[in-house]
């Protein structure tokens, strides 16, 4: 394992002062996809893309080729929609590539939408990301002016449009069924698979593709170099590069294209050009994978590659590359109950497991840490977690239509498994230490 | 103030224009609603049902759904302090704390001048620029207490105010689709002149 030295793929354009105009993508090879792939079936195109082996960079990793794939033939019309409504806690990548490299995001979307014929695309993106939506709204003008999207694209004789829509606040919306509710105008409340799959029944109850914006931003070098090019970085089971966020207690705090597989935890935290190691020579006390919904790791784990199946089968996930660091100093209950606050804020309220659930969940850690916790408090823990994903195992159960529920175990899980002491001490220093336990379901 | 005005009557028509279904403009409309008056009216909300042809109960179920929809006056600028985790781990809740004491109004409400709100919000992402902060969905990076006050002091004396628009201003840029350059192979049953 190492730090190696493959090429850079989707932040080549991070540092350039124009790279998010149309001259200076154009002048850095921009376009070049585009016009090479209408000169090509969408067939050849799909090709490629499957050859490359593109795990999704959103937080579940199916691969993109096998998910355009799933298209119904012959059933229009059909629709690309991109997710940009980037909101698990610790994840920061999309952002930057909408704000620092529009125009690479729109060739992606054109070049997903000829491969699978998609004639309308909708980018969706975050509501509270502003800049953004500015500098995605500037490529699309810049765009349909020069003749790139919209109307006979560069003189093809293939048209299509491409719409800039953007949310309003709701992390749920990041689950591709509820985005596709929301994109309708309606609350972000996710529907159920069966039926719902996107591909067959999604948008308008229309064919739909919805794909992360770090997967459609690989597609023009993809395009561009084949697909063999692609997957032979990284690993077979893992291809290509990634961007992880590497955030929390390092010393150098950042987003890094990494390549996958070949990297592992202990490079990404600890490599002087990436993270450098724990701040003020520290050690680590635990860190999170793949965003606020995964299972912490602990030291143990800092030898595993950047492999969606190894971090799987450790028990955790890569999700959306977002690694958090708790050195030594971390209060593991504190860490904990803010994960779960978060959880519970934004249980989107469709489903009773996760509504009540992890509202209960976030009242019991808020007394625990308010000194006002019982030692059954603990258990309580545990069996309102295991009444919302049952055996609390990995991958999660669920009782619920998406995986939010289940993800507000993830937290508690493992910090009441690793660090019980810490919890047992904030109810033994407690104003109530000698408290009755009260039955599940009383107010305290 | 209420119903949304001639100009953006108009900028409603061209932004359902661009959907296969007209109710995929909502989400749209009501920040065109609380761009013009800084938080949603019931007018407002009323008028966009109309051209939609959508309830009052419709609008108001979707508006109701989304953290930044604001149905009451808030401050001219508000201010999003992220507490999550990757900023909890650097500060946030410090910083917070920090904000609340300059600004002498807890998260939730507004200072007596109308001019800030403050906000205990969900990650932001910009984890590894913790901690970090929002006003009016702008950001500041790895922001220190004394940076926070000179920003209160810039804001109060109209010094940022090129750079951060007052509040229900989100993207100050807006697509553009001329009218020869539209496909439209997507839509159904929608004049182009709407576009």
């Amino acid at each position: 394992m190492a730090v190696t030295d493959a090429p850079k793929i989707i932040t080549t354009r991070f540092d350039q002062a124009d790279g998010h105009t149309l001259a200076g993508y154009e002048r850095t090879g921009g376009y070049a996809a585009l016009r090479a792939a209408l000169g090509r079936t969408p067939a050849e195109v799909l090709d490629e893309v499957k050859a490359a082996n593109i795990q999704g960079r959103g937080g579940a990793g199916f691969p993109a080729g096998t998910k355009w794939g799933f298209l119904p033939a012959d059933v229009h019309p059909r629709y690309l929609v991109v997710n940009g409504d980037e909101s698990e806690p610790g994840t920061y990548k999309d952002r930057l590539l909408m704000e620092r490299d529009p125009h690479q995001l729109i060739e992606g979307v054109l070049l997903a939408s000829y491969a699978v014929d998609a004639k309308q695309a909708f980018i969706y993106v975050r509501g509270e990301m502003a800049v953004a939506q500015e500098r995605l709204a500037t490529a699309l003008n810049e765009a349909y002016a020069a003749g790139l999207v919209g109307r006979d694209i560069a003189g093809s004789g293939w048209s299509m449009d491409v719409i800039l829509h953007w949310g309003a606040g709701a992390y749920i919306v990041g689950e591709e069924t509820a985005l596709i509710e929301s994109l309708e105008g309606r609350r972000g409340m996710p529907r159920l698979k069966p039926p719902f799959f996107p591909a067959v029944k999604g948008l308008y109850m229309q064919p739909t593709i919805v794909n992360n914006v770090e997967t459609l931003a690989n597609i023009p070098w993809i395009v561009t170099n084949g697909g063999a090019a692609f997957a032979a970085l990284g690993t077979e089971e893992s291809a290509g590069m990634r961007l992880f966020a590497l955030s929390g207690h390092v010393r150098n705090p950042g987003v890094y294209e990494v390549e996958m597989g070949k990297t592992t935890f202990r490079d990404l935290i600890e490599a002087p050009v990436y993270g450098g190691g724990i701040r003020n020579g520290g050690t680590l006390k635990a860190f999170i994978p793949g965003g606020a919904s995964a299972p912490w790791f602990f030291e143990e784990h800092l030898d595993l590659p950047l492999s969606k199946a190894t971090v799987d089968k450790a028990g955790s996930m890569l999700g959306s590359g977002a690694v958090v660091v708790m050195d030594d100093t971390t209060d593991a209950v504190k860490a904990c109950a803010r994960v779960v606050r978060f959880f519970a804020h934004e249980s989107c309220g469709k489903c009773t497991p996760c509504r009540e659930g992890t509202t209960w969940l976030h009242q019991i850690l808020q007394r625990i840490l308010a000194g006002d916790g019982r030692p059954s408090d603990l258990e309580l823990l545990m069996d309102v977690s295991d009444n919302i994903s049952p055996g609390i195992t990995w991958p999660p159960k669920q009782t619920t239509i998406c995986p939010l529920g289940p993800s507000a175990v993830s937290p508690i899980a493992s910090a009441l498994r690793r660090f019980r002491p810490e919890f047992e001490a904030y109810i033994a220093g407690g104003r109530h230490a000698a408290a009755v336990p009260v039955e599940v379901g009383a107010r305290g | 103030m209420a119903r949304l005005s001639p100009e953006n009557e108009v900028l409603a028509r061209q932004i359902i224009g661009r959907y296969p279904r007209s109710r995929s403009a909502l989400i749209p409309l009501l920040h065109v609603a609380q761009e013009q008056d800084g938080w949603v009216t019931d007018e407002a909300m009323g008028h966009i049902g109309e051209l939609l042809g959508l309830s009052s109960a419709e609008v108001l179920g979707t508006c109701s759904f989304y953290e930044m929809f604001k149905r009451e006056p808030v401050g001219t600028y508000l201010v999003n302090v992220c507490t999550n985790i990757s900023c909890q781990l650097l500060g946030g809740e410090e910083l917070l704390e920090h904000v609340e004491e300059r600004l002498g109004v807890k998260a939730g409400a507004t200072t007596a001048d109308g001019m800030f709100t403050v906000e205990d919000v969900e990650c932001i992402a910009a984890c590894t620029e913790a901690p970090c902060l929002q006003v009016n969905y702008r950001y500041f990076h790895r922001i220190t207490h004394a940076a926070f006050d000179t920003l209160v002091d810039d804001l109060r004396a109209g010094r940022r105010s090129d750079e951060i628009p007052t509040h229900g201003t989100t993207t100050r840029v807006r697509q553009h689709v001329p009218a020869d350059r539209w496909a439209g192979v997507g839509a159904d049953g929608l004049a182009p002149e709407v576009r």
